[in-house]
């Protein structure tokens, strides 16, 4: 394989992890609140979540560049307080991604803690344990293989995000080109197809590998659970 | 002395007001009632599930609640063990992990030894299983345990063997017995079965439509005749005591001084001399003017008519006195009226069948 291909696998890697990394922790506590806590906008909140994944991609992406964009709402004041930028960078791919997928990290997430019983955090409680004790030693081991679910189904999104990303961040070699953008840019060009095929296929086996390690840690917990 | 002392006012989940008051010394104190008539609030209230919307809750003199001075513990703070009708083990814990888990998460170190408390509930050749393996009566061991494990001022149980089949019951009631006698805690015991009453309690809170409407000694209420509705008419009963005599192995009986008079129950295990407790229900005693003879009710005890009460229903209540104690009979209002039955008239009881609900020593109050 080249050194381009290895690369670009490398970057979209990169990518996808970061992505996922931020965007875990965050649908966490958004499927905290949808499951466990009744407000006022719940359904809005609902639904905005939902977007990105209803919404074309290339909807989001441009909601993207006019929200972070240099001389977007939110980009611009990133821009001139901390002089960070999103825009044609790689960070930008991974926050892209990161949108792209949150709606399938907050699924299985929240569906698992609403599966929780509640009466065990009780039970806990009756036995002298804290809140954050009972959450931590009941109920988070509890919802732990719906959060490894979720993160499995988030990163695998954020690998192969596409419409997005090229409308955020455009397809920047060596920044913002990752596995998707690159295998499109190689079909655009007659002599391309093989660099491709090497592409897909390695997109396939990383695909196969994230599977199979979740499947093995999702048994790791269950089975670490009786003892 | 009194452990718990309650005196509460409140909702419970559909908002139909719940309101109780009531003392609960030593030993095991029945909350009775149909369900819906509020006892499982009464007892999430006292663990500080529930707020109450006004009262106190003591116990041991330490307060858990009290509105009028804005007092409420939450229920990690409250040493109050819960049993929960469906056990609520931890499902990613072993039993042992179950077991220690006041010790470890709730900083809670037990008074009693681990082990002692696990042999106490025959748990030994468990602990090393996941709870979803075990039998509904093993799991209801395992949440006995746990919560005896958390140094309780004492122990709440919501209807701990209603989620269970009869014989997972009686694998269960003999280790409550014990640890009634062995663990000296006190013991808020709620259930809809007169049955268990019977064979548990000592004191009795009845519970009808979130109010408490009798509260005191166990055989008691089960002498009350005012009680019958709220009792269960089909079940109510006396609870009487008696000792162990001499038992006749060839027939399977062992005879029991009741006040006096000799009858026999069935079973062959019986010391000389042990207290027992009968519980013997009021519709299967009837009731003869004269000693009878060639009757297959072998059981007769001489009494008194202490009280009849008569409904517009086709039964009549009667309440007999025997020495120092109380048998009820349920007989049809017709018997009662072509018998002459009234008070102070001499009858025999004749009793059907008697059930031993209790061969421990007891303290007779």
């Amino acid at each position: 394989m080249s050194e381009a291909a290895i690369s670009i696998i490398l970057l979209s890697a990169k990518v996808a992890f970061v992505a996922t990394l931020f965007a875990t922790p965050l649908a966490f506590f958004v499927a905290w609140l949808l499951a466990r806590h009744d407000f006022r906008g719940k359904s809005l909140v609902q639904a905005m979540i939902t977007l990105p994944l209803v919404v074309p991609p290339v909807v989001t992406g441009y909601a993207l560049l006019v929200l972070f964009g240099n001389k977007g709402l939110i980009g611009a004041l990133l821009h001139d307080w901390f002089g960070f930028s999103f825009a044609f960078r790689w960070t930008g791919a991974a926050l892209a991604a990161g949108i792209m997928a949150f709606p399938l990290l907050v699924r299985p997430i929240r569906l698992s803690i609403e599966a929780v019983d509640r009466g065990l955090e009780e039970a806990a409680a009756t036995l002298g344990a804290s809140r954050t004790m009972a959450f931590f030693t009941v109920t988070l081991p509890l919802v732990l293989p719906g959060v490894l679910a979720g993160t499995m189904l988030g990163f695998a999104k954020a690998l192969g995000e596409f419409g997005a990303t090229i409308t955020f961040v455009s397809n920047i070699p060596g920044e913002t080109q990752t596995l998707s953008l690159a295998v499109y840019s190689l079909l655009q060009s007659p002599s391309g197809d093989a660099e491709a095929l090497r592409l897909i296929i390695a997109s396939i086996v990383i695909a196969v590998v994230a599977v199979v390690l979740s499947e093995w840690l999702a048994r790791r917990i269950r089975r670490g659970r009786a003892r | 002395m009194s452990v718990l002392r309650v005196s509460i006012e409140g909702f419970a989940g559909r908002g139909f007001p719940v309101s109780a008051d009531f003392e609960a010394g030593p030993g095991i104190t029945g909350l009775f009632g149909h369900s819906g008539s509020g006892k499982t609030t009464i007892l999430k209230m006292i663990a500080g599930m529930l707020r109450p919307m006004a009262g106190q809750i003591e116990v041991n003199d330490q307060t858990y609640f009290d509105s009028s001075r804005n007092i409420e513990l939450p229920p990690a703070k409250r040493r109050t063990g819960f049993v929960f009708q469906d056990a609520r083990l931890f499902p990613h814990m072993s039993v042992r992990r179950n077991l220690s888990y006041a010790a470890w998460a709730g900083k809670r170190k037990s008074t009693r030894p681990f082990d002692e408390i696990v042999e106490l509930l025959g748990l030994g050749g468990h602990l090393d299983r996941n709870p979803d393996t075990l039998s509904g009566g093993e799991r209801q061991r395992v949440a006995i345990g746990r919560a005896l494990l958390s140094d309780p001022a004492i122990l709440l149980m919501d209807e701990p063997l209603s989620s269970l089949d009869y014989s997972r019951r009686m694998e269960i009631l003999p280790y409550l017995e014990t640890l009634r006698q062995e663990t000296r805690i006190p013991i808020i015991y709620v259930s809809h079965e007169i049955d268990e009453m019977a064979r548990l309690t000592d004191t009795l809170v009845v519970m009808s439509g979130g109010e408490v409407i009798a509260c005191g000694g166990t055989t008691d209420l089960f002498a009350r005749l005012d009680l019958g509705p709220a009792l269960g008419r089909q079940k109510a009963g006396a609870v009487v005591y008696g000792t162990a005599g001499q038992t006749d192995r060839e027939f399977g009986l062992t005879t029991v001084d009741v006040g006096g008079q000799t009858i026999e129950v069935a079973g062959a295990d019986f010391r000389p001399g042990q207290s027992v407790r009968l519980h013997i229900r009021a519709r299967d005693v009837s009731i003869a003017i004269a000693r009878p003879k060639d009757l297959s009710i072998r059981n007769h005890i001489r009494c008194t008519v202490e009280d009849i009460q008569i409904d517009e229903t086709a039964f009549a209540e009667v309440s007999l006195r025997a020495s120092d104690q109380l048998i009820r009979s349920r007989i049809t209002r017709k018997s009662a009226t072509e018998l002459g039955i009234t008070a102070g008239l001499e009858v025999y009881a004749l009793l059907k069948s008697v059930s031993v609900e209790r061969r421990a020593m007891i303290s007779q109050e």
